[in-house]
C-alpha cells in the first residue's frame, strides 16, 4: 500500500496538497460559527452541480418543450420531483449561506489587507452565481422566468447608444424567445458552472495564501524568528506555511480539528435544507413563485413581476430611482459598493470586537436595511413602499460612505498581539 | 557537466544588448498577430448570438399601403406576432383628443409606451393616423374599437375609444389610459416610419 502511495506520490503531488491544503492548514483556534458557511457553500455547490446534470438528462431547452420537460420531470421521472427541488431549493440555500458568508467577512474584516483579493474573487463568485440563478429561473419557461428575464435584460436597454442593440444581441431575437432560452441553458450548464468552479479554486488558494482571519482579526502568521519556541504551535503544520512564518500556538490544523465543526455545522444545516426540501419546497411563492407553474405567455404580463429573494434588495433599489438609466446605475452600484469594501474602508483593525462603536452599528443597520429592501423589492409596490425604498437606498450607500469617513481616524480598542493571550 | 552550462550563461551574457531589442520587437510583433488573429476567432462567436435568419424573417418589418383607409377606419396588420392598429382619425376626433385629458393616468405620455417622435398629444407622426399595438397593457387582450357612442356607454361624453373586454380597461383614440381601470399604461406605439404619404414601416424608425 504504502509503496503504490510512494510510487503515485513520485509522479502527482497528491498527498502533497492534500496536506498543504486540508490536513496540515493552519486554521486560528478561535474561529465561531461564522466560520462554517463556506465549508456549507463548497457543499451546496457540490449539491447544485450534480443535481443540476441529472436535471439535464431529462430537460428539453425549448420553447415548446421546456415548460412540459419540467412538469414531466416532477410527475414521471423516478424521484425527478426531489432532484428538481434540490436544485432551486439549493439555489436559494446557497444565497443563503453566501450572504450569511459575506457578512461575516464584513464584520471580521476579513476583506482588509492583506486579503482584498480574496475578497474579490469572493465578489466575482457572488457576480457569477446571480448570473447563474438568473439563467437557471429561466429555463422552466414558466410566466415569472419569462417576465423576470423580460425585465432583467430590458435593463440592458437603459445603456445610451448601444443599449436597445444589445438587448437583441443577448436575446438573439426581437423578444425574448426560444433562442433566449437555448443560450440561457448552455451558459447555465455549462459556462457559469465552470467560472464559478474556477473561481472558487482561486479564491481558496487566494485564502491559503494569505491564510484565514478570525473573530478577533489577529494574525496567527508571525515573522520568522520573532516567537520564542513555546509560543509556537505544538501542531503538524505544513512546512509551506512554518518555513515562510512562525506560526503562534494559536492554530489548530484543519483536519481534523476544523472539518468536524463544519461536519456539525452541515447536519444542522441538512436538517434545515430536509425541511424546506419536503415540508415547503416552495417557501410560500419565494423560492418558486406562483406565476412560475403557468406557461410562458408573451401577451400576458403578470399582475405583480419580482425577481426571487435573494435579488429583491437590489430590484429595490432598481425601483426606488425613478429615472431608468440612473436606476440600473444605482442598482450595479450597490454590487461594486461591495467590492470597494477593502478600499473604502481605511481602517487597520479588522474585528468590530476592536472598532468604534459607530462601526458595530453601521453594521448592524447595513444589515437590516438590506433586508428591509428584500422585502420591499419582493412585494407589490405601494405609496410609503416608494419613499421607504428611497430612504433605505440612501441607507444602504450611506453605510459605505460613513465607513469611509470614520475609518480614517477611528478611536478602536487596544487589539492583543495573540489569540490565546 | 557544469563547464557546460557556465559557458551557455556567459554566452548568452555577452549577446544580451543586441539580442534583447531584436526578442521585443518577436514579442510585440508575435502577440499584436496573435491578438488580431484572437480578435478575428472571436468574430463568429459574437456574431452567432445575433438574431437568425428565421428569427430576422419573423420579426421583420411590415409595410403597410394605408392609401385605401377610410377617415374614421382602422385596419389590423400584424407585426412580430402581435396585432397592430392604424387607425385613420378624422379632424372632429383629434379635435375632441384634448376634452377627455382630465380623465387620463398619462395623457402627457411621460412613460415610455412610444418613440420619442410619437410623444404629443396624439401620439403619433402624422396627427391622422394613429399607429399602436393592439394589446392591452393590463394582462395582453386586445382591446375593441368602439365608435359611434358605443364607448359613451363606459366613458360618459366620450363617443369612441378603446375598450377591452377581459377586464375593462379603457383608452382614448390616442391609446391613453383612462383613469381608475386596471391597465397601467397606455397603448404601446410601435417603432414606425412613413415611406410615402401613402406607406408607412412599422417596425424601423431609423
Amino acid at each position: 500500500m504504502n509503496g503504490l502511495l510512494n510510487w503515485i506520490e513520485q509522479r502527482i503531488p497528491m498527498m502533497r496538497v492534500a496536506n498543504m491544503h486540508a490536513i496540515q492548514y493552519p486554521a486560528p483556534v478561535n474561529m465561531n460559527f461564522w466560520y462554517v458557511f463556506g465549508f456549507l457553500a463548497t457543499i451546496v455547490l457540490v449539491n447544485q452541480i450534480v443535481t443540476g446534470i441529472w436535471l439535464t438528462m431529462n430537460f428539453e431547452p425549448s420553447a415548446e418543450r421546456a415548460f412540459a420537460s419540467v412538469e414531466y420531470i416532477m410527475r414521471e421521472v423516478d424521484y425527478g420531483w426531489l432532484i428538481r427541488y434540490m436544485h432551486s431549493t439549493g439555489a436559494s440555500a446557497f444565497f443563503i449561506v453566501v450572504y450569511m458568508h459575506m457578512f461575516r467577512g464584513m464584520i471580521y474584516g476579513s476583506y482588509q489587507k492583506p486579503r482584498e483579493l480574496l475578497w474579490v474573487f469572493g465578489m466575482l463568485i457572488y457576480l457569477a452565481l446571480m448570473a447563474e440563478a438568473f439563467m437557471g429561473y429561466v429555463l422552466p419557461w414558466g410566466q415569472m422566468s419569462y417576465w423576470g428575464a423580460q425585465v432583467i435584460v430590458s435593463l440592458f436597454s437603459a445603456i445610451p447608444v448601444i443599449g436597445p442593440d444589445l438587448v437583441i444581441w443577448i436575446q438573439g431575437d426581437y423578444v425574448i424567445s426560444g433562442a433566449t432560452l437555448n443560450r440561457f441553458f448552455a451558459l447555465h450548464v455549462i459556462a457559469l458552472p465552470l467560472v464559478i468552479v474556477i473561481l472558487v479554486f482561486l479564491h481558496i488558494i487566494a485564502l491559503h495564501e494569505v491564510g484565514s482571519n478570525n473573530p478577533d482579526g489577529i494574525a496567527i502568521k508571525h515573522k520568522k524568528g520573532s516567537l520564542a519556541e513555546e509560543d509556537k504551535t505544538p501542531y503538524e503544520i505544513h512546512e509551506y506555511y512554518t518555513s515562510k512564518y512562525d506560526i503562534a500556538n494559536d492554530v489548530v490544523p484543519f483536519f481534523p480539528h476544523i472539518v468536524l465543526k463544519d461536519l456539525v455545522a452541515f447536519s444542522i444545516f441538512l436538517a434545515g435544507f430536509a425541511y424546506v426540501l419536503f415540508f415547503a419546497p416552495e417557501m410560500g411563492g419565494k423560492f418558486l413563485e406562483h406565476p412560475n407553474f403557468e406557461i410562458a405567455n408573451p401577451l400576458k404580463t403578470p399582475e405583480h413581476i419580482f425577481p426571487v429573494w435573494y435579488f429583491t434588495p437590489f430590484y429595490a433599489i432598481l425601483k426606488a430611482v425613478p429615472d431608468k438609466l440612473f436606476g440600473v446605475l444605482a442598482m450595479f452600484g450597490a454590487i461594486a459598493a461591495l467590492f470597494a469594501m477593502p478600499w473604502l474602508d481605511r481602517g487597520t483593525v479588522r474585528s468590530w470586537r476592536y472598532r468604534c462603536g459607530l462601526h458595530k452599528w453601521n453594521l448592524i443597520v447595513f444589515a437590516i436595511v438590506f433586508i428591509f429592501l428584500g422585502y420591499l423589492g419582493g412585494t407589490p409596490q405601494e405609496n410609503w413602499k416608494i419613499i421607504a425604498s428611497q430612504i433605505a437606498t440612501v441607507m444602504y450607500f450611506g453605510f459605505f460612505g460613513l465607513l469611509w469617513i470614520y475609518s480614517k481616524n477611528e478611536k478602536t480598542k487596544p487589539v492583543p498581539e495573540r489569540i490565546t493571550k | 557537466m557544469s563547464n557546460v552550462s557556465n559557458d551557455a550563461n556567459e554566452s548568452a551574457t555577452n549577446e544580451q544588448p543586441q539580442s534583447t531589442n531584436r526578442r521585443k520587437f518577436l514579442t510585440v510583433a508575435t502577440s499584436v498577430i496573435g491578438g488580431i488573429g484572437a480578435a478575428g476567432a472571436a468574430v463568429p462567436f459574437v456574431a452567432s448570438w445575433n438574431p437568425s435568419a428565421k428569427a430576422k424573417a419573423a420579426g421583420a418589418d411590415v409595410e403597410v399601403d394605408i392609401s385605401g383607409i377610410a377617415p374614421g377606419q382602422l385596419i389590423r396588420v400584424m407585426w412580430r406576432s402581435k396585432p397592430v392598429w392604424i387607425v385613420r382619425r378624422t379632424p372632429e376626433l383629434l379635435a375632441s383628443l384634448e376634452g377627455v385629458e382630465g380623465d387620463l393616468r398619462d395623457p402627457n405620455s411621460e412613460n415610455e409606451q412610444q418613440p420619442a417622435y410619437a410623444k404629443n398629444r396624439y401620439r403619433s407622426i402624422k396627427e391622422e393616423y394613429l399607429v399602436l399595438v393592439g394589446i392591452c397593457t393590463h394582462l395582453g387582450c386586445s382591446p375593441q374599437h368602439l365608435t359611434d357612442g358605443a364607448f359613451s356607454e363606459y366613458a360618459e361624453g366620450v363617443p369612441e375609444g378603446f375598450f377591452c373586454p377581459c377586464h375593462g380597461s379603457k383608452f382614448d383614440m390616442a391609446g391613453r389610459v383612462f383613469k381608475a381601470v386596471p391597465a397601467p399604461l397606455n397603448l404601446v406605439v410601435p417603432p414606425h416610419q412613413f415611406l410615402s404619404d401613402t406607406t408607412v414601416l412599422i417596425g424601423s424608425d431609423a
